[in-house]
């Protein structure tokens, strides 16, 4: 098993109403210079967080003691630029299990995805309506199924689906990863590596 | 069944298609660096596994590295540890290893096509999102996470649902002063970041056929700034004369029935694709971006659009421009700036050089002007000494520096100062992408030269 597993997640929300969040913001480039992964959350969204003196932004919502939860709420096209899976990672180690946006970038979603966090793809209507929710009451919990591929808001029972590859839906609820099921089929990947002219 | 090109390559590689999941796709290439590779290789470890195929597998030290002074040992401790365990990792699974220094040594996308590693017709990988650079070849090359990084090392295969097809037909002549950076920037602003995420983009038309294989690379290379997975443009002549006899392309016979694979690597006639654009080439003008987005540019001679004329959330729009300090409905021809960097994967290469020299030639560098010229790598280095465009660059006080990414992400001592404004020919301008608080510009070498003789915005076709 590589990662925790993930059925459901019932949590409060930390929203981000941001478009075009791109992973240089999530994590900047000076942070990606250890050859371990730790530590990466206490620097998720650091030059947003944190002013040059390391002093925190008020403004900023990971400051603001209202709103917590491992869900994070972001805009449309949340995760694009970089394929650091730094990104991903510092978003996990801060403690968030799930991202929701309306539309994210591809290698964000993927690397999510590889380590264990459930990228949910809503609607921009929907992810307008939890970020009212959210705003008007911050201890508003949503409930992330997956077996059901389903989210909610629970306070008001409105609720939508989302998409979620089978393959990929199978790894999350096992914790199972690709390396696992490329090193079932190794044998394939060495018979065809042979028969490969470069 | 008709394919397009991206199809002839994509389901040549495929070893295994999951039902409702993704395509198990064989490698053949795979570059890494110093920065997204060490977990991967602790992940090996604790999983006590070897390197399936370190023939196939390429390292090069690139993204942390000093661009002064690189006989000397890396200062940063943490990078010098990164670079370290890079070593010792290529080392340990017999991956060969360019490292700081290496003759062979430079950015993982300039390199990657110098010596023939990147060819018409392969799978590329590399834990760098411009890995997209490989698609001027006719390869399927795109950017990967840690986890795929460790994936390919231990499989030679990634997991992938088959992206979407798009084409970008682009026709007619290009102006003179508009370059390739242009071309890109450009389709960015017409696609926006996210205008081609999920799909995977083929360029076509006789732009990109007039294009030298340098400027395709410069195309493809910023395909993932409009959120795609990669583009690439169809091999031909130019394709094959610029990779042979390059030390890792075949050879003899070898070479021949490679030739048979690569003649066969083209969109049939009436292939379909799931969405095309088609724009002008004669309309387009020398870009530069004025926001904290690579699809936030313009034309050149353009004013700063207001919030009501573009798509998207007004307040983010503002945030931007706040950071940038610009005002909706100013002209950016004729505001000043401090920094200027000519380099990176996207324009770091022997042609970007030479256009920038065209310009500073017979001028001096601006008083308020710093200027970072850094090669993509060493034979760019050696290239710009030989053809004696060194002399230029001193006579009018600019600095050369060694090959690296130096300023295009800063994670070494290249960063921008907060508050500045830096004239970049590299691929992002996102918030302090090039250090903390700077503020970048996105430009062709043209513009960058303009304004670094200018000291301010400048559009290169009053100078030429
Ligand atoms: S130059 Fe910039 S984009 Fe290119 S490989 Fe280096 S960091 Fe990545």
């Amino acid at each position: 098993m590589a990662y925790d597993s993930f059925h459901t997640l019932e949590s409060t929300a930390v929203p981000l109403p941001i478009e075009n969040v791109d992973t240089d913001q999530i994590i900047p480039a000076r942070f990606l210079k250890a050859t371990e992964r730790k530590g990466f959350g206490d620097n998720l969204f650091r030059d947003w967080r944190f002013d040059q003196n390391n002093n925190p932004k008020e403004e900023f919502v990971l400051n603001n003691p209202t709103y917590s939860g491992k869900i994070l709420v972001g805009g449309h096209n949340f995760g694009s630029g970089s394929s650091r899976e730094h990104a991903a990672w510092a978003v996990y180690d801060y403690g968030f299990r799930c991202v929701v946006s309306s539309f994210f970038a591809d290698i964000f979603k993927n690397n999510c995805l590889n380590i264990g966090v459930l990228p949910v793809q809503v609607s921009e209507e929907f992810l307008k309506t939890i970020f009212e929710a959210v705003e008007e009451n911050p201890k508003t919990e949503l409930l992330i199924d997956l077996p059901n591929q389903k989210i909610q808001i629970n306070s008001t029972g409105a609720s939508e689906s989302f998409e979620i590859n089978a393959y990929k839906k199978e790894n999350m609820l096992n914790g199972y990863d690709d390396i696992d099921y490329l090193e079932s089929m190794k044998e394939d990947i060495k018979t065809f590596a042979v028969n490969r002219p470069l | 069944m008709k394919k397009t090109l991206f199809d002839k390559v994509w389901d040549s590689h495929v070893v295994r298609s999951i039902k409702e999941g993704p395509d198990v796709l064989f490698i053949d290439r795979h570059m890494i660096h110093e920065v997204t590779s060490p977990v991967a290789f602790l992940g090996l470890k604790n999983r006590k596994l070897p390197v399936l195929h370190p023939e196939k597998t390429f390292a090069t030290a690139d993204h942390n590295t000093p661009t002064l002074n690189q006989h000397l040992p890396v200062a940063d401790p943490l990078s010098r540890n990164q670079l370290k365990a890079l070593e010792e990792n290529a080392a340990a699974h017999g991956i060969s290893y360019w490292g700081l220094g290496h003759k062979k040594n430079g950015i993982v996308h300039v390199v990657g096509p110098e010596y023939g590693i990147t060819q018409p017709g392969a799978t590329i990988v590399c834990g760098d999102s411009h890995t997209s650079t490989h698609g001027a070849f006719g390869a399927i090359a795109f950017g990967i996470g840690t986890s795929e990084v460790e994936m390919v090392l231990a499989t030679q295969c990634i997991m992938q649902p088959k992206p979407k097809k798009m084409r970008i037909t682009i026709d007619g002549k290009l102006n003179h002063g508009v370059t390739p950076k242009d071309v890109a920037l450009f389709i960015i602003s017409q696609l926006t970041t996210s205008g081609a995420t999920g799909y995977f983009v083929e360029y076509a038309g006789e732009v990109f056929r007039e294009l030298s294989m340098e400027g395709r690379m410069t195309v493809c290379n910023l395909s993932i700034e409009m959120g795609a997975r990669g583009g690439m443009i169809e091999p031909d002549e130019k394709t094959f004369t610029y990779i042979k006899d390059r030390e890792f392309t075949p050879k003899d016979a070898a070479w021949d029935k490679a030739m048979e694979y690569w003649s066969t690597l083209h969109t049939d006639e009436g292939a379909a694709f799931d969405k095309e654009f088609t724009f002008d080439g004669s309309e387009i003008d020398p870009m530069i971006t004025f926001g904290t987005n690579p699809g936030m540019g313009m034309s050149i001679t353009k004013a700063i659009p207001k919030a009501k004329e573009i798509q998207g959330s007004a307040t983010t729009y503002s945030k931007s421009l706040d950071y940038m300090g610009y005002r909706e409905g100013d002209s950016m021809i004729g505001k000043p700036i401090d920094y200027v960097f000519i380099g990176s994967c996207t324009n770091g290469r022997i042609e970007d050089f030479r256009a920038f020299a065209q310009i500073v030639k017979g001028h001096k560098r601006a008083a308020n002007v710093t200027a970072w010229l850094v090669p993509g790598s060493h034979n760019v280095l050696k290239a710009i000494k030989e053809e004696g465009l060194l002399e230029i660059f001193e006579a009018a006080e600019f600095e050369l520096r060694e090959p690296g990414c130096s300023a295009c992400l800063a994670m070494n001592d290249d960063k921008i100062p907060a508050g500045k404004y830096a004239v970049s020919t590299s691929n992002r301008n996102f918030e302090g992408r090039q250090g903390p608080g700077a503020r970048t510009l996105l430009a062709s070498p043209l513009v960058a030269a303009a304004a670094a003789i200018t000291g301010k915005i400048t559009d290169p076709r009053t100078l030429i």
